[in-house]
Formats: structure tokens, C-alpha cells, sequence
């Protein structure tokens, strides 16, 4: 009896301390939930999937200590890459109050349909992992920050360089859904903005295989160059075909998305001297190279840029909930507005009003096999592309309450 | 030369890379006609063992520098092996039971081996290069096929055939086929056909396990690559009509072309057009084209 007295005593105090020293935070259920939806066993599942959960641990464990006598927990589900899955299990999360934020992978129609479940509940929705630049325009919201990188970016770095390299006219390969959709777009644009051509597109069914009909329609059109507006396993398929079918001798291919984890599958004999952009690099700095390193013995893999990301977007969201001093969906969303962003993935990173989180970007070269000193030494900085001219600026947004504004 | 707008030449190389594509079809489909056939068993590992064929050529090449044209017979046999040891330890129970039990246990053995190879590998895929002696491309005039893809066309037909030629015009083939029909008189004969059973569940995924080995230089290979794949096969053999040998090679291959042609006229189509082909058969024939109504 007497002991139980004690124990509830100390608890107490545990308790009472813990709450100052948190600065007195409103959580709600007195604990953070993290959740996090991507793909974890299909396409994309390497890009982010079970290596974006190790990042968002590797998140919680370094931010635990802001947080004593606080729980920080994460729960993540497979949305198997169909849009019905993810918003459903986004929905139900929020509804029985088991997430305060979530974290979106990969695969745009996922991240379009959970961005609106998220924004329609009031809760903070930020996507790393998803490209279709229409989550800051056409499709924006008030919870949704876009973190790692978007279409339009990734069409001004590679889709401006090849054309100012003399790429001119353009022929696109694109996965037909709302990313490839996007990509293809935003990257037309921009070879017409910069003086090139677009002479045609094939869309190909998500998961295509064989692609060797569509190269040859291609090859057809005469363009110089080939623009493949898909990811993943479709462009490693693609680029395969493409050197088999001869296609690369009489055009350049431009892979618009690639990770290094494509360049790692590839190799460098395939892949030497393309081009792509890229938000984030496990060797470009001393602090990323640790991190990286960090990941490395856990996943036996370096990171993409979706998993640093992904490590990136939580310390940011934790570090706002904290400041705020309440897990409550406006009041951290206002906090990350109003913060600057640094840590091994971004420098003077900061969020725009529309939720786009503008940091720099880079033209990345693949090497050649000479060139590469080590494992996964793949790429060399091309072209370091400030945010401001990497992103879409705010004066061209199709975000309904931006324009207002 | 056109035709509803295309090029000639433009066709008939879509023509022929539906080939390519139709001879994968065939040769997995076979596979599939060919154990539901002598095994009533929906075999949807076929896939996992499709992709195993492909992982085990992999590693021979990569861990101990075997050659392809090595790998090419070694695969096979030892997903052969495999396929031996899940008859007689899993399948044998199921065969009095209803085909749906068959068919979720191979169901669960692809989810299996499909983790088993995810959770070492990923899904990014391993690099597999064309074999040195096949690479390059010539010249048809109407279109530049590379050797490799004119090799699968060369060597799936012949594997189709020999196998069509083995099953339905030699006497093993017929004790085969006798077995199907009625086991128990087939065995007053003197035939071990539970053996035999278990050999031809052996065969069948050693053709699957070949049709991953020659897929592994044109595709990404990957844990994953045969799912993609099972669903459209499937549909092939009930086009073609369950148990039918002939009837899935010859589906397997004109499936193939028809979605090569859907590629160059409307490419969105092209992963849905053997799924209306098939509904649009089972209204008409629900044997399939080539079955024959039990």
C-alpha cells in the first residue's frame, strides 16, 4: 500500500516535470501520432516505403527529447498505390483521433485524394514522396505543405539544361496518371518557354513492362529527344528497352524522375552521363553524409531523396509543434509558415503560403564507371538551381487562394 | 503503304514485337494449361516461380560467375527441383478437394517467395545485362530488332511445340493424358502416375522458371515481375480455354499481337484490352476458344 503511494507520487511528479519541461504542450491524448501512407511492397517501395519508415524513426528518436514524458508514436499503412486505399485509411486515422499529422510517399493520386481528407479535417498534411505539381495549384489547400520536390521543378532542371544544351525537339514516354500527366506538362512548358519543341507523347499503362511498341513510335517521330515523364520500374524498363532497340543512338534519353536507386539497378554502364534532378544527395555535405551513413546501417541502402525527406519533414513538423506548443492542425501549420528550415537536407528551406517548401535543387550528372570512387558514388553536381528558380514562383500559381488573395 | 492511318512498316513491327510479348504468354500459359490440365490446380504461383527462374539466374551469374547459356538450363531444372518438393509436400493433400483450395494455397506461396526475395533484394531491381553473344540489333528494314528479342521468339516457339508434340503425339504423352482422364484405370496399367503427377507439376514450372530466365535481360528483374505478369496470363488461358495446350499457345501469341496493336492506336488501353477480350469471350464461348465443354 505504501509503496503504491510512493509510485503514484513519483509519477506525478514524473508527470509534472515532464509538462513543464514541454513547455506546458497541448497534445491531444497527451501524445503525438505520426502517420505516415506510401507505397511498401510495390514499385515505388524502395524510393520510400520501408526505408521512409526507418527515416521518420530515425526522426522521432532524435526529436524524443524535446518531448519528455511525451509519447511520439508513428503508425503507416501500404496504399498499394491505389488512391481509394490511402484516403481511407487517412480518414480513418484522423476520425478516431489516432493522427495529428500525416505524411504522404508516394504515387500523386494517393497524395491528391488524402490532401483533401487531410485539409477537410484540419490537420496538417505534408507529402514528400509525391510529385504532381497540381498539390500546390489546381488542388491546393490550407494543410497541405509539398516538401521534397514537384514536376515543376524537376522539369526546370532537366527539361531547361537538355534544351539549353541543344536539345530542341522533344518526344515524351509518360505513365499514364496524374503524375506522368504533370510531369509531361510542366516539362512541355518548359522546352517551349526556352526556345524547343514538342513533337509528340505516348501514354503507357502504370507498370507498362514491355515498352518496347511505344520506343519504336518514338524512334518514329524524329525528336532528339526522348522525355520519360514516369518513375520507378517504368523508367528502368524504358531505359533498358531503349538501349536494346537502339533508340539512344539517334536520340538523348532524358529521365525526368529518377532516384539513385534507379541509377544503383541500372548501373553505370546504361545510365553514364544522363542527366536528372535531384532535391537531395547523400554526399553533398558533411551532415548529410552522416546521416546517410546512419541510414546506410540500417537499411543496408543509401537514402533517396524521399527518405531524407521524409527524416526531414518530420523534425520540421516536430519542431513546429513544439515551438507552437500544441499539436492543434492551424496552429502548427501557421509555425511552419513562419520557419526556417535547416538541417541535412535543406538550407534556408521555408515553406510558401501556398505550402510549397522552397529549398535548392540540383542537375545532377550520372559518372561514368571510371569516375565512380565507391559504392553508390554515382552522381557530381551539374548545376546548383536556386528554389526560387527551381519552383513554380507565386505569381504564376493556379492556387485558388493564393489568386484571391 | 498505310493502314487505318499507320505506316505498313510501323505495323508490322508492332506485328512483330506482339510476337515477342505473345511468346511469353504462350509459354507461361502453357505452363499453366499444362498442370491444370494433369493436376485440376489453378497454380497461381506461376508468377513467383516465373520471377524465381529469373532470381536464380541472377545469382548463378553474379555469386559464382556461371554463364547465361548455363544458367539458361540451370534455372529451370532447379525451380523444377522446387516445384518437385511443393507437390509432394503441399499440393498432393489438396487434389480431392475444390480447385479453390489450390488455388489460395499457391496463392499464399507466391506472397512467400515474393517477400522472401523483397526483404533481400527490394524492388528496384538487379542488374542483368543482354548476353554478349546476342547483343546488338539488325536491321529488317522495316525495323531495327535487336538479336535477343529475334532469340526469344526462336527459342519459346520451339519449347511450345516440342512440348504440344510431347503431350499429344507420343506415347508418354498419351499415358499423360490417360492419367487425367482416369487415374485409377491408368494405374491398373502399371503407370506410377502419382509420379507422374508430381514430374509434370515439375515441368510446368521449369517452363515458367525458363520464360523468367529469358524475360531477365529485357526486364527489370525484380521481385514483383511475375505479378505483374499471372493476372494477364490467366486471362490468357481462359481466353484460350483451361487445360487446352494448344489452345494457350496459339492464345498466348495472338493475345500478344492484339496488344501490341493496341500500343500504336490507343496506348491507354493496352493493359486493359486482354481483360475486355476475355469477358467478351466468356459471354460467347465460357469454355474459352480452343475448351471443350465438360
Amino acid at each position: 500500500m505504501k509503496l503504491n503511494k510512493v509510485c503514484a507520487a513519483l509519477a506525478a511528479c514524473g508527470l509534472a516535470v515532464g509538462f513543464s519541461a514541454a513547455n506546458a504542450q497541448k497534445l491531444s491524448d497527451d501524445k503525438i501520432v505520426i502517420g505516415f501512407v506510401t507505397d511498401m511492397s510495390s514499385l515505388y517501395s524502395d524510393i520510400d516505403g520501408p526505408g521512409g519508415v526507418e527515416a521518420i524513426r530515425m526522426a522521432i528518436a532524435d526529436m524524443q527529447k524535446d518531448f519528455p514524458g511525451k509519447k511520439i508514436e508513428l503508425v503507416f499503412a501500404d496504399h498499394q498505390n491505389k488512391a481509394d486505399i490511402a484516403s481511407a485509411k487517412v480518414r480513418e486515422w484522423i476520425d478516431q483521433g489516432a493522427a495529428d499529422v500525416i505524411i504522404g510517399g508516394t504515387n500523386s493520386s494517393t497524395a491528391l485524394a488524402s490532401a483533401k481528407i487531410a485539409a477537410e479535417k484540419k490537420k496538417p498534411y505534408i507529402q514528400v514522396g509525391a510529385a504532381s505539381s497540381r498539390l500546390t495549384n489546381e488542388d491546393c489547400t490550407p494543410y497541405t505543405v509539398h516538401y521534397a520536390y514537384d514536376t515543376i521543378a524537376l522539369a526546370n532542371g532537366t527539361g531547361a539544361a537538355v534544351v539549353k544544351s541543344g536539345g530542341k525537339s522533344w518526344f515524351f514516354l509518360t505513365a499514364d496518371y496524374a503524375f506522368g500527366h504533370s510531369l509531361e506538362k510542366d516539362t512541355g512548358d518548359v522546352v517551349k518557354a526556352n526556345g524547343g519543341n514538342v513533337v509528340g507523347a505516348v501514354r503507357h499503362p502504370l507498370s507498362a513492362s514491355d515498352f518496347s511498341s511505344f520506343l519504336l513510335q518514338a524512334q518514329n517521330s524524329k525528336a532528339q529527344i526522348l522525355g520519360l515523364a514516369n518513375a520507378g520500374g517504368d523508367t528502368i524498363n524504358s531505359i533498358k528497352a531503349a538501349n536494346e532497340f537502339g533508340v539512344t543512338k539517334n536520340m538523348k534519353l532524358a529521365g525526368l524522375l529518377m532516384f539513385i536507386n534507379d541509377i544503383h539497378s541500372l548501373g553505370l554502364p546504361t545510365t553514364q552521363g544522363m542527366y536528372l534532378t535531384d532535391g537531395w544527395y547523400w554526399n553533398q555535405s558533411a551532415e548529410s553524409r552522416a546521416w546517410a551513413q546512419k541510414f546506410f546501417g540500417k537499411m543496408k541502402r543509401m537514402p533517396s531523396m524521399l527518405q531524407a525527406g521524409d527524416y526531414s519533414a518530420v523534425t520540421q513538423y516536430l519542431t513546429a509543434v513544439k515551438a507552437a506548443g500544441t499539436d492543434d492542425g492551424d496552429a502548427v501549420m501557421a509555425q511552419l509558415k513562419k520557419q526556417k528550415i535547416n538541417d541535412m537536407f535543406a538550407k534556408n528551406g521555408y515553406i510558401r503560403p501556398d505550402g510549397r517548401m522552397i529549398h535548392e535543387m540540383y542537375l545532377m550528372q550520372v559518372k561514368t564507371p571510371a569516375e565512380s570512387k565507391e559504392p553508390w558514388d554515382y552522381f557530381k553536381v551539374a548545376q546548383v538551381i536556386p528554389g526560387e528558380q527551381a519552383y513554380q514562383s507565386l505569381a504564376n500559381s493556379r492556387c485558388s487562394f493564393i489568386t484571391k488573395k | 503503304m498505310e493502314l487505318f492511318g499507320i505506316p505498313l512498316p510501323a505495323l508490322l513491327s508492332q506485328l512483330l514485337l506482339g510476337l515477342v510479348n505473345g511468346s511469353f504468354y504462350a509459354m507461361l500459359s502453357l505452363g499453366l494449361a499444362v498442370i491444370f490440365g494433369l493436376l485440376n490446380v489453378i497454380n497461381f504461383a506461376h508468377g513467383a516461380l516465373y520471377m524465381m527462374g529469373a532470381m536464380f539466374a541472377w545469382m548463378g551469374m553474379t555469386y559464382f560467375g556461371v554463364s547465361y547459356w548455363v544458367m539458361l538450363v540451370a534455372a529451370p531444372l532447379l525451380v523444377g527441383v522446387f516445384g518437385v518438393i511443393i507437390e509432394r509436400l503441399l499440393l498432393r493433400h489438396l487434389y480431392k478437394l475444390d480447385h479453390l483450395y489450390g488455388l489460395l494455397l499457391t496463392f499464399g506461396l507466391t506472397l512467400l517467395l515474393e517477400g522472401f526475395f523483397r526483404s533481400i533484394y527490394g524492388v528496384s531491381g538487379l542488374q542483368f545485362n543482354v548476353p554478349e553473344q546476342l547483343t546488338g540489333a539488325r536491321n529488317l528494314g522495316f525495323m531495327i530488332l535487336p538479336n535477343y528479342r529475334a532469340w526469344v521468339v526462336v527459342a519459346s516457339l520451339i519449347v511450345c511445340f516440342s512440348t504440344w508434340y510431347v503431350i499429344e503425339r507420343t506415347k508418354l504423352g498419351a499415358l499423360l493424358r490417360a492419367g487425367t482422364e482416369n487415374a485409377k484405370l491408368t494405374e491398373a496399367f502399371g503407370v506410377n502416375v502419382p509420379l507422374m503427377v508430381t514430374l509434370t507439376y515439375g515441368f510446368g514450372v521449369a517452363l515458367a522458371a525458363f520464360a523468367g530466365v529469358l524475360a531477365a535481360p529485357i526486364l527489370q528483374v525484380q521481385p514483383l515481375m511475375g505479378s505483374n505478369l499471372i493476372i494477364v496470363v490467366f486471362a490468357v488461358v481462359v481466353i484460350g480455354g483451361m487445360g487446352s495446350i494448344m489452345g494457350s499457345i496459339l492464345t498466348g501469341l495472338g493475345l500478344g499481337v492484339i496488344e501490341g496493336f493496341t500500343r500504336v492506336f490507343y496506348p491507354e488501353a493496352s493493359a486493359t484490352v486482354v481483360f475486355v477480350i476475355m469477358a467478351v469471350v466468356l459471354l460467347i464461348r465460357p469454355a474459352g476458344l480452343f475448351g471443350k465443354e465438360k
